[in-house]
C-alpha cells in the first residue's frame, strides 16, 4: 500500500503544487498556439504548406496535453506499452486504408477501353 | 466485498486497475477517430473539388478556447484534491461541466445554421464527413458531461468514505476529457481551416 498522500500515479502532495504553475502555462500556450493556427489561415498559403503548418501546430498542442494534463510525460511501462501498440495499429490502420488509393484492380486502362475489351457486352447494345 | 486495486497499485502492473482499464478504453478510442479521420483523408483525396470557407472559423475557434479551457480546469479539479482542497475541486470540476455545455449550445447553433439553410450532411461529401467527425465528437462531450454530473452530484459522497478512491474517479474522467479535447484539437484545423 502506498502512503496517504502519494497517488497510485505517483503524484505526491508537493509533486502535484509544484505542477499547478505548468498547467496554467501549457493553459496559456495552447491559447497560443490557436491563435497562431488562425492566424496562419488567414495568409492563405498554398493547400500543402498550410495543411503542413497546421498539422505540425495541432501535434504540437496535442503532444502538450497529452504529456502535461495526461501526465505521460512520467507515467509506467504498461501504459507506454499499451500506447505504443496502439501507435503500431493506429499507423497501419491509416496506411492500409491510404494503400486503396494506388489500387488500380477493375480499372481499365486506356487501351482496354479503346478496344471495348474492358466491357465485352458493350459491342451488343 | 471490496473490489480489488481500486486504490492500491497491482504488483505486476504498478498501476490500479482502473488506470489500466482508461488507457485502454482510450486506445480503443484512438483506432475509432483515427478510422474517421482516414475516411476524411480518403475522401478528401479522392473528390476533384474540396469547399473551403463553409464553416464558421471564428465560432470553431470559440469553441477550441472553451474546450482548452475546460481541460485546465478538469486538471485544476484533479490537482485540488490531490492538495485536499474540497471547495476548490468542486469549483472546478463545475467549471468544466459549465464549459463544456457552453461547447454544445455553440455547437447547436451551428448545427442549425447549417440545417436552415439545407446543408445538412446530404448535402456534400464535406459536410456529411463534417457532421459524423463533429457529431461523434460532441456525442463524446455529452457522455463526459454525464459522468462529471454524476461526480458533482451522487457519486461525491464517495469522498467523504473513500479520498482516493474519488481522487482516483476524477483523476480518469479528467484523462478521458483531456482525450476528447486532444480530439478536437485535430479536428478544429483538418475541418475549419483546411
Amino acid at each position: 500500500m502506498q502512503s496517504e498522500h502519494t497517488g497510485h500515479g505517483g503524484h505526491s502532495d508537493h509533486d502535484v503544487r509544484s505542477h499547478v504553475r505548468a498547467y496554467w502555462m501549457i493553459g496559456a500556450a495552447l491559447y497560443v498556439f490557436t491563435v497562431i493556427t488562425v492566424a496562419v489561415n488567414q495568409v492563405h498559403l498554398a493547400i500543402p504548406l498550410a495543411i503542413t503548418v497546421a498539422l505540425i501546430i495541432a501535434t504540437i498542442k496535442g503532444s502538450m496535453v497529452a504529456s502535461v494534463f495526461m501526465h505521460l510525460n512520467n507515467e509506467k511501462r504498461w501504459i507506454y506499452g499499451s500506447l505504443l501498440l496502439t501507435a503500431f495499429f493506429f499507423v497501419a490502420m491509416i496506411a492500409i486504408t491510404l494503400s486503396t488509393l494506388g489500387d488500380t484492380i477493375g480499372t481499365p486502362t486506356v487501351h482496354e477501353v479503346s478496344t471495348g475489351a474492358a466491357h465485352p457486352g458493350a459491342e451488343h447494345k | 466485498m471490496n473490489i480489488p486495486y481500486t486504490v492500491e497499485t497491482r504488483p505486476d502492473t504498478g498501476l490500479a486497475n482502473g488506470k489500466l482499464g482508461i488507457w485502454l478504453f482510450l486506445a480503443s478510442e484512438v483506432m475509432l477517430f483515427g478510422a474517421l479521420f482516414s475516411t476524411y483523408i480518403i475522401l478528401r483525396v479522392g473528390s476533384v473539388e474540396w469547399p473551403h470557407g463553409e464553416l464558421n472559423v471564428w465560432l470553431g475557434m470559440a469553441n477550441t478556447f472553451i474546450l482548452i479551457g475546460s481541460s485546465v480546469t478538469m486538471v485544476m479539479a484533479w490537482a485540488s484534491l490531490k492538495m485536499r482542497d474540497w471547495s476548490k475541486h468542486r469549483l472546478y470540476l463545475i467549471l468544466t461541466f459549465v464549459l463544456a455545455g457552453v461547447f454544445l449550445v455553440n455547437k447547436y447553433f451551428e448545427y442549425a445554421d447549417h440545417i436552415a439553410k439545407g446543408e445538412g450532411p446530404w448535402h456534400s461529401t464535406f459536410l456529411a464527413i463534417y457532421f459524423t467527425m463533429t457529431g461523434l465528437h460532441g456525442l463524446h462531450i455529452l457522455g463526459g458531461m454525464v459522468v462529471m454530473a454524476y461526480l458533482i452530484g451522487p457519486g461525491a459522497k464517495l469522498y467523504r468514505s473513500n479520498q482516493e478512491q474519488f481522487t482516483n474517479r476524477i483523476e480518469y474522467t479528467g484523462l478521458y476529457w483531456h482525450f476528447v479535447d486532444l480530439v478536437w484539437i485535430f479536428l478544429f484545423p483538418v475541418l475549419y481551416l483546411l
